[in-house]
């Protein structure tokens, strides 16, 4: 069995769950912090890669990040680098699809925190940045966590936008669930068997962990 | 010395505040809702005024004409929160060592141990603020604050979330601390007991305005306006018209009163407490038709409609008063002239 695709989904969701964990979560803070109507709009507007078919989001980048798009034709000029069918290309597939996950929970964590510690921390003369790394994050630390590990639980797991943007070519851009299609659209039925049960224990256990982070916020405040 | 002189507008309420406290300790006294809160949360700096001048000793906290707003880490303004607000991820030791973050560790450590000393927390130093009881907490709460040496302490209802025995205890460690502590001292409040035991000074705050400075005992003797006669627990009110310096015709009663006070013009309210009624006597006498008859303890509450009036009276009478009387239907009552506070009723 080669292990290629098992490397190649772990080491694009561990950076996505990176890059995600960062903006959900500054995200979360700055709007929470905007007007009414503008704060309405964004909340749609970055939810919205939740509900929408994964894809939607695949043709959406596609529009963007194809040679001759945008985004793509700049990074062709100047890096001679295509941004799509590389196995990173799956990055920005998977952050898309995931950042709704980390930003409604960090959300979440940060509207459940206490505002007045914020004020009494001001008046204690501590810095912004203090408050918010030593202070709001430490008592949101459950939330946040949960989210993160959700966040890398869906990014082992998205097929559809990953597919459309890094396509499958085995030993470069395969994944554990482009892998499982491919088996079994050339009817290799064993093999994809036990990706499947690979992708089940994997996914088994990041969600036993949001259990566990979730229970503990239960108990203890912070 | 504390100079407040504010003005800010929130939706359709609008705050007017000024007052000046000099080594004090001042309360605000107020309903909810009267802006007592955001007049603090505007001293601390966390808001900001729309209009006006804070100053604190030689320092301008904020000048909107001299456009000066400094920052809350910069003022120097102790405010200890209702819920007190400890950070639950740290210790107690660790809470206070926040409030003196900025010195040396050395000294730090010295200052931290310290306040452990003096506030009783020694044993709780590796607590965390939910082990600790509310007493504690309180303590911890004023320790850290202190531990930076603010110039001014900011109590916003510290004991409202409190009642009975605790509420007690509490207040009389409150006043330990308070008694120690070398600044100015603003105090907010809607309770007239709290203010009693603790502060020197009043302001009273209706509706977003600020009344004239005045001692605690010249408030509970001699209020200026309903809304403050009402904040010191007084329940009886009538419209009144003042007649001559001491004589005020009131309406909803259907009497006319005599008042030691002299009453002033504008005067167009009188209030009476239920205590100071008393039965019978000469001067001041109301006849009254008795609407009900409360048990309470040794006393009877008496809700009493004035023969010529169209406002109920509130009185208090011993129980055993009342039944030698032979709880009759109607009730001559008088108030002494020396307890008739004539007011001004800016309600409306």
């Amino acid at each position: 069995m080669n292990w290629f695709p098992l490397l190649n989904s772990l080491r694009i969701a561990a950076i996505s769950s990176v890059i995600v964990f960062f903006a959900g979560i500054a995200a979360a803070y700055y709007i929470a912090k905007l007007p009414r109507a503008v704060k309405g709009a964004l909340d749609v507007l970055l939810t919205l890669p939740l509900v929408l078919p994964p894809t939607v989001v695949g043709y959406l980048l596609l529009r963007v990040l194809g040679p001759r798009r945008i985004l793509g034709a700049w990074a062709m000029a100047h890096f001679g680098a295509r941004l799509t069918m590389q196995w990173w290309s799956a990055i920005f597939a998977v952050s898309v699809i995931v950042f709704p996950l980390m930003y409604r929970t960090a959300r979440g964590a940060f509207e459940a925190f206490d505002e007045t510690l914020t004020l009494a921390g001001q008046t204690l003369g501590l810095s912004n940045t203090y408050i918010f790394w030593c202070i709001r994050m430490p008592c949101c630390r459950a939330g946040i966590l949960a989210g993160a590990v959700l966040a890398f639980a869906r990014a082992l797991g998205e097929y559809g936008a990953t597919s459309m943007i890094a396509g499958y070519s085995p030993g470069r851009t395969a994944t554990v669930a482009t892998e499982v299609y491919q088996l079994w659209s050339i009817g290799n039925d064993a093999l994809a068997l036990r990706w499947v049960l690979v992708n089940i224990a994997i996914s088994a256990v990041v969600l036993l962990a949001v259990n566990l982070l979730e229970r503990r916020e239960g108990v203890g405040k912070c | 010395m504390l100079k407040v002189d504010i003005e800010k507008r929130l939706g359709d309420f609008s705050l007017n505040v000024h007052f000046e406290t000099q080594r004090e300790k001042l309360a605000l006294l107020g309903a909810s809702g009267c802006g007592k809160s955001v007049t603090l949360q505007c001293i601390a700096g966390v808001k900001t005024p729309d209009r006006g001048r804070i100053v604190l000793g030689e320092r301008t906290l904020f000048d909107s004409e001299r456009r000066i707003n400094l920052p809350p880490q910069q003022r120097r303004v102790g405010y200890l929160f209702q819920q007190y607000a400890l950070f639950p991820n740290m210790t107690v030791a660790q809470n206070i060592a926040l409030g003196a973050h900025d010195r040396p560790r050395a000294e730090r450590e010295r200052i931290v141990a310290e306040k452990l000393r003096a506030f009783h927390l020694e044993e709780q130093a590796r607590s965390k603020p939910h082990q600790l009881s509310g007493g504690q907490q309180q303590r911890t709460a004023l320790a850290r604050i202190l531990a930076g040496e603010p110039e001014l302490l900011l109590l916003d209802e510290p004991l409202s979330a409190l009642d009975g025995f605790l509420k007690w205890q509490l207040e009389l460690e409150l006043l330990d601390a308070l008694a120690a502590f070398d600044g100015e001292i603003l105090f907010v409040s809607h309770s007239r007991e709290e203010v009693c035991h603790l502060c020197d000074t009043v302001c009273v705050l209706t509706n977003g305005r600020s009344e004239e400075k005045q001692s605690v005992q010249t408030l509970l003797r001699a209020p200026r306006s309903r809304s403050a006669a009402l904040l010191t627990g007084c329940k009886n009110y009538s419209k009144a018209r003042r007649m001559d310096a001491h004589r005020a015709l009131c309406a909803d009663w259907g009497v006319t009163l005599t008042s030691a006070q002299e009453i002033p013009d504008a005067a167009n309210c009188v209030g009476v407490r239920n205590f100071h009624v008393a039965v019978p006597e000469e001067a001041n006498a109301i006849v009254c038709r008795v609407l009900r008859a409360v048990p309470d303890g040794e006393n009877v509450i008496l809700l009493l409609l004035p023969q010529n009036g169209s406002a109920q009276l509130c009185i208090e009478l011993g129980a055993a008063r009342w039944n030698a009387l032979g709880r009759p239907e109607t009730l001559c009552v008088a108030v002494a002239p020396g307890q008739v506070m004539p007011l001004v009723d800016t309600t409306g």
